[in-house]
């Protein structure tokens, strides 16, 4: 069963794509473009569609999904955290 | 899907263009005109009114862009015959000979010295006859190449990024090489990714005029602004769904033209393609501003991928809904003509996906009603450029 996909290799971050992920629930990923597998314990609820953190970050780093930059990190993230709004914000306007 | 000897059943119109549905409009030009309009297509059955809250006090490029786009309206392939109504004749008679120019009929009429009455049993004369001349007209078979599609997603969440707006790249790269003609735009929402579409532009013109557009957007974007665009782009909805910046959005927005497919030209907000390919038209990112504008384009068929589960529809232009989101699949399903959940179970696989959106094109092409038709969605939202005089 798949919990979470990511794009493509070397992406930090994942998407849920199931509902009612748990804090210590271990999750299988998806790495869509190269289809493999990648195994992160969950450290926060995230709801579907939101996503986790697939490496640790701290303020000021950047954060890689589709190969393409994000945003910035705005307050420290550890692997298995749920990635939003709360600690990630845009580079423009 | 083998695409090259493929068909579909349209309404051939007088000036060689291919429509998918035969809808006899009532226009208003100005909100003044809204409630005669609504009156005639009560009075007629078959016919749409299409009412709008603009058309008064409008200058320059704004009004042009008002007037071309109840013009375009008029014109779109899916549109057999058009009645104008507007609160005095000179501007009904403008909008009425813009259209007039495909060879379709069309009749107009101004209120002012008849009053609503008299203009509604009047206009409500012609609409008569144009629905039941229309009613005779009979589909034909035609080559795939007569078909122009558009896209723009809506209520995005990531797994538009990874589901939905993918399986309509996978579509476009597809209808591409068939010589259909394309169409994407949300100028605002390839931000962050504006790049990647630069470099996707067949040509260095296309590339500096898709680049103009862009700068002059951000330009109106910056002026605007304040400390950002909070809950506004992204949307709150998509904020819920749990996408997090612009550039998050407009990576996952850009991938509905594909991989393959090279962006042929560019279009400003009131212009219509002058051939096959995939063409960028300068737009709103607002689903039914965008949508309105693909339909006064030209365009005859829309695929629209949604996350969180946009409902848009539009008064002639066929929205076809595809989502990935299992939950949205399941809470919206009466909105949900393509159901590409399976993706994210790895139960489909792209190609299967874009297959899958292709039929569903097929079959509302041949007249199967979009689920925004038969819920009786016609949102139809002009854009406005500045303020009225």
């Amino acid at each position: 069963m798949i919990h979470f996909v990511v794009h493509e290799e070397g992406d930090g971050v994942g998407v849920v794509v199931v509902e009612g992920v748990k804090a210590g629930q271990d999750l299988v990923g998806w790495i869509m473009e190269d289809d493999k597998e990648v195994k992160v314990t969950a450290k926060s609820d995230i709801p579907i569609g939101h996503k986790i953190a697939l490496k640790d970050y701290k303020p000021g780093d950047t954060v890689i999904k589709y190969g393409v930059d994000i945003g910035k990190i705005v307050a420290p993230i550890a692997r298995g955290e749920h990635t939003h709004v709360q600690n990630l914000k845009t580079k423009r306007w | 899907m083998d695409l090259a000897k493929s068909t579909f059943w349209g309404f051939k119109r007088e000036n060689g263009r291919v429509g998918v549905r035969n809808h006899v409009i009532i226009l208003p030009v100005d909100d003044l005109s809204n409630a005669a309009a609504q009156a005639v297509a009560n009075n007629i059955e078959g016919t749409i009114a299409i009412p709008h809250p603009y058309g008064r006090l409008q200058f320059g490029a704004d009004l042009d862009l008002h007037f071309r786009t109840l013009i375009g309206t008029g014109c779109n392939p899916n549109v057999a015959a058009v009645v104008v109504i507007c609160i005095e004749d000179g501007w009904a008679k403008k909008v009425a000979d813009g259209i007039k120019a495909t060879g379709k009929p069309v009749a107009y009429f101004g209120i002012e010295q008849h009053g609503d009455h008299d203009t509604i049993m009047r206009a409500s004369k012609a609409a008569k006859e144009y629905v039941q001349w229309a009613s005779e007209l009979r589909r034909e078979e035609r080559p795939l190449k007569d078909l122009w599609v558009s896209t723009k997603c809506g209520e995005s969440d990531t797994t538009s990024g990874c589901g939905a707006n993918p399986t309509v790249g996978n579509a476009f790269d597809k209808l591409y090489p068939h010589k259909v003609t394309l169409a994407f735009g949300e100028t605002t929402e390839l931000t962050g990714g504006e790049h990647l579409v630069a470099a996707r532009c067949r040509t260095d013109d296309v590339r500096k005029k898709f680049q103009f557009m862009f700068d002059r957007y951000q330009a109106i974007i910056d002026k605007h602004k304040t400390s950002d665009l909070s809950d506004s782009q992204p949307t709150k909805g998509n904020i819920a769904g749990g996408l997090t910046t612009i550039e998050e959005k407009a990576l996952g927005n850009i991938q509905k033209i594909g991989r393959k497919c090279l962006i042929d030209g560019v279009l400003d907000k009131h212009e219509e393609p002058t051939g096959p390919g995939l063409w960028f038209i300068d737009s709103s990112s607002a689903a039914a501003e965008m949508v309105t504008l693909c339909a006064a384009a030209g365009y005859t068929v829309h695929f629209f991928p949604t996350g969180q589960g946009n409902v848009i529809g539009n008064p002639i232009l066929p929205v076809i809904k595809l989502c990935a989101n299992p939950r949205t699949v399941r809470t919206m399903s009466e909105h949900v003509d393509v159901d590409v959940s399976g993706l994210l179970r790895k139960e489909m696989n792209p190609d299967q996906a874009g297959d899958a959106l292709l039929e569903c094109m097929f079959r509302t092409a041949n007249g199967r009603l979009t689920a925004a038709e038969a819920l009786g969605h016609r949102e139809f939202v002009l854009t406005r450029l500045y303020e009225s005089a």
